[in-house]
């Protein structure tokens, strides 16, 4: 019994080492004073200022942000249109299709995805003009294209949790569906879409490979410049900024997970009894 | 709700005098006029006319599956019926939206909205039909009142007891005034202490406002106090309508008669039918029975005779009374209650009758014991002829 219990633990161990220390190692070289990445010179914040100084990696950041709040944005907006029209627009035609194809872009390979695209933006180009120079703004609607997804999922599972009957009372109390939808969905399933809109945020800042399909020559996103950095030797500068992407990231999934246990309580807590 | 009146005979609930469906000039309140429901091939709701009048407390019994729930979402407009129409106080209301409807429902969820107070649950109707804020406030007060809820307006639903959550649900269904209360399995999910206690709530409060209340059940117990008439439905259709005493005492077919309680059959042969009566001899003991059954049988066809066990005296001595039906048996079990006992009794052919008898003598002893000889006997009058 307590043999097995250390060698879980160790395990446990050995398993979170495993997937930590590398990222601790990488916070703790972001305060190296020394320019190589693998010797230890000494605390330092010499790093943090100097990236602050790189307008190219600055710039990257700030794209990166914009891309991210206005894909994020878009696509909780359409993903929660999707999840309501699937789930609250009774049987129809196809609906099990559809189901299972807002859920294709989680299981698609990213190449797959950003070839996809590239080659849409192209062929529209040459036939309607339009969307000009790939940019900002084909990286945008790539990424709403697949966080749209996930956000459609997550919404679509809080819709199924929720009792049917709480839309019908509010009708059967003279709610118009339009007033039903806002009265009482659109509360209720206010959680699931800030935790959608979080996710995407995310998935959108961390995206490398579907941006570097759909983006131009003029925009590279933070991802693409760190790894167009990477190829030439790792400086401790790419350690601070990732050190800084994992803080915003942390923050990002603890309020997103926060959100959804609390919505998950509020669910269970009727069951409760008493 | 008032104060519950105990000396008040169950049953008897509700805002409707007398007995407006035997009266032709009646003009029903609800009328359902052969309404059905089709899912693709399987129909829910098969065929169905039904007249309810003003003030009745009207229940819909079946088990799952019977087409109750299906009936009564057609009655709220969250199902539209395949076929037939549906009016209430002589408006067609078959294809209009639930929210055009003068009728309101209590969900068997209860479906209070999660994310707002207990006032605001309740004042939801009238803020949608854009009352003033202040008639809103005095009417959800008044209501509160009603249900004895008004110390908890400011709460959440997740801070309510279930029995709390049932009476906010009602109040809101209340505040609109509907011409029709619709109530789906209203006491399910109550413990069995505040059921009791609420289904007297809900008749008074029925009897106070006037409402035709039409519930919908698979409880007969709560069916049979609740009700000033009840629909036996099954496989979507009605297999009887009657007051809670003429389903008991004249159930039309077997599968109702023991869905009531508890019911003895002996097989048995047609002798002579009229309008009104019909002779029967019975197999076992070959003892002619004159008793009342509407239904024309030809002599010779077989039936069953139905008597409920508290029907039937169990005596020592042979009954010596005129219009009685006997038999003999053998006592095989009892089971003493104190106020009652009830015994099991071998028949000659081998059949099991059951015979509640109360215990009307005062005795340290059993009056009868295992293995006694004994005679069983009911008034004929009291036979029900069922035919399936």
């Amino acid at each position: 019994m307590r043999r097995s219990s250390t060698l879980l633990y160790s395990l446990l161990g050995f398993g979170y080492a495993f997937l930590y220390l590398p990222i601790i190692v990488l916070m703790v070289y972001s305060f190296n004073n020394a320019r190589l990445a693998t010797v230890w010179g000494g605390f330092s914040t010499r790093w943090y200022s100097a990236l602050l100084d790189n307008s190219q990696i600055l710039d990257a950041a700030m794209l990166s942000l914009e891309i991210a709040l206005v894909s994020a944005t878009a696509a909780t907006l359409l993903g929660t249109l999707a999840a309501l029209g699937l789930n609250r627009m009774g049987r129809y035609r196809g609906r099990t299709l559809f189901t299972g194809m807002i859920a294709a872009p989680l299981v698609m390979p990213e190449v797959i995805t950003g070839l996809s695209l590239l080659l849409l933006f192209v062929s529209l180009q040459e036939l309607i003009g339009w969307p000009g120079a790939r940019g900002a703004n084909t990286i945008t609607i790539a990424h709403i294209t697949f966080s749209m997804a996930y956000v459609a999922v997550i919404v679509q599972s809080r819709l199924a949790s929720m009792d049917h009957a709480l839309e019908e009372a509010a009708m059967d109390l003279g709610g118009r569906p339009f007033a039903v939808t806002l009265d009482i969905t659109l509360p209720l399933i206010l959680p699931a879409m800030a935790a959608g809109w979080l996710l995407a945020f995310t998935l959108s800042l961390d995206d490398l490979v579907i941006s570097s399909f759909t983006a131009g020559a003029g925009a590279s996103t933070l991802p693409m410049v760190i790894f167009s950095k990477v190829k030439l030797g790792v400086t401790p500068e790419i350690n601070a900024l990732a050190t800084i992407i994992i803080g915003i990231v942390t923050v990002g999934v603890v309020i997103a997970g926060w959100t959804m246990l609390r919505q998950q309580k509020q669910l269970a807590r009727p069951e409760a009894g008493h | 709700m008032t104060d519950v009146e105990p000396a008040k005979s169950p049953g008897q609930g509700g805002a409707c005098s007398g007995t407006p469906w035997q009266d032709p000039a009646q003009k029903p309140f609800i009328e359902l006029q052969s309404l059905s429901k089709h899912f693709d091939d399987f129909a829910a709701v098969d065929d169905i006319s039904l007249k309810i009048y003003r003030g009745e407390l009207f229940t819909i019994l079946g088990g799952s599956g019977c087409g109750k729930s299906t009936l009564l979402r057609m009655l709220a407009g969250f199902e539209k019926p395949s076929t037939g129409r549906i009016l209430i106080d002589g408006v067609d209301i078959t294809l209009s939206p639930p929210y055009e409807r003068p009728v309101n429902m209590m969900f068997q969820s209860y479906a209070v909205f999660p994310h707002m107070t207990v006032e605001q649950n309740i004042g939801y109707g009238l803020k949608k039909e854009k009352l003033p804020r202040t008639e809103i406030a005095s009417r959800v007060e008044e209501m509160l009142q009603l249900v004895q809820l008004p110390e908890l307006a400011k709460r959440k639903p997740d801070q309510l007891s279930g029995g709390q959550r049932q009476r906010v649900a009602l109040a809101r269904a209340l505040i609109k005034r509907p011409k029709v209360l619709l109530l789906d399995e209203p006491l399910a999910a109550l413990d069995k202490k505040l059921r009791e206690q609420t289904q007297f709530e809900l008749m008074n409060l029925q009897d106070t406002l006037g409402i035709t209340f039409v519930v919908v059940t698979h409880d007969q117990e709560e069916a049979m106090t609740l009700a000033t008439r009840i629909a036996v439905m099954d496989a979507g259709k009605f297999v009887q309508i009657g007051t809670p005493s003429e389903i008991y005492e004249f159930p039309q077919n077997r599968f109702i008669a023991n869905f009531f309680g508890q019911i003895n059959t002996f097989d048995a042969t047609v002798v002579a039918s009229d309008a009104l009566s019909l002779t029967v001899r019975l197999d076992d003991s070959g003892t002619e029975i004159r008793t009342r059954h509407e239904q024309d049988l030809a002599p010779g066809t077989r039936c069953v005779i139905g008597v409920r066990p508290e029907k039937l005296l169990i005596s020592t001595q042979a009954p010596t009374r005129d219009g009685l039906t006997v038999t003999r048996g053998v006592v095989e079990d009892l089971a003493y209650y104190g106020n009652r006992s009830l015994y099991r009794v071998r028949s000659q052919n081998g059949r099991i009758i059951q015979v509640s008898a109360q215990n009307y003598q005062r005795s340290a002893q059993l009056l009868l014991e295992w293995d006694d000889e004994v005679f069983l006997s009911w008034n004929s009058d009291c036979s029900v002829v069922l035919t399936q």
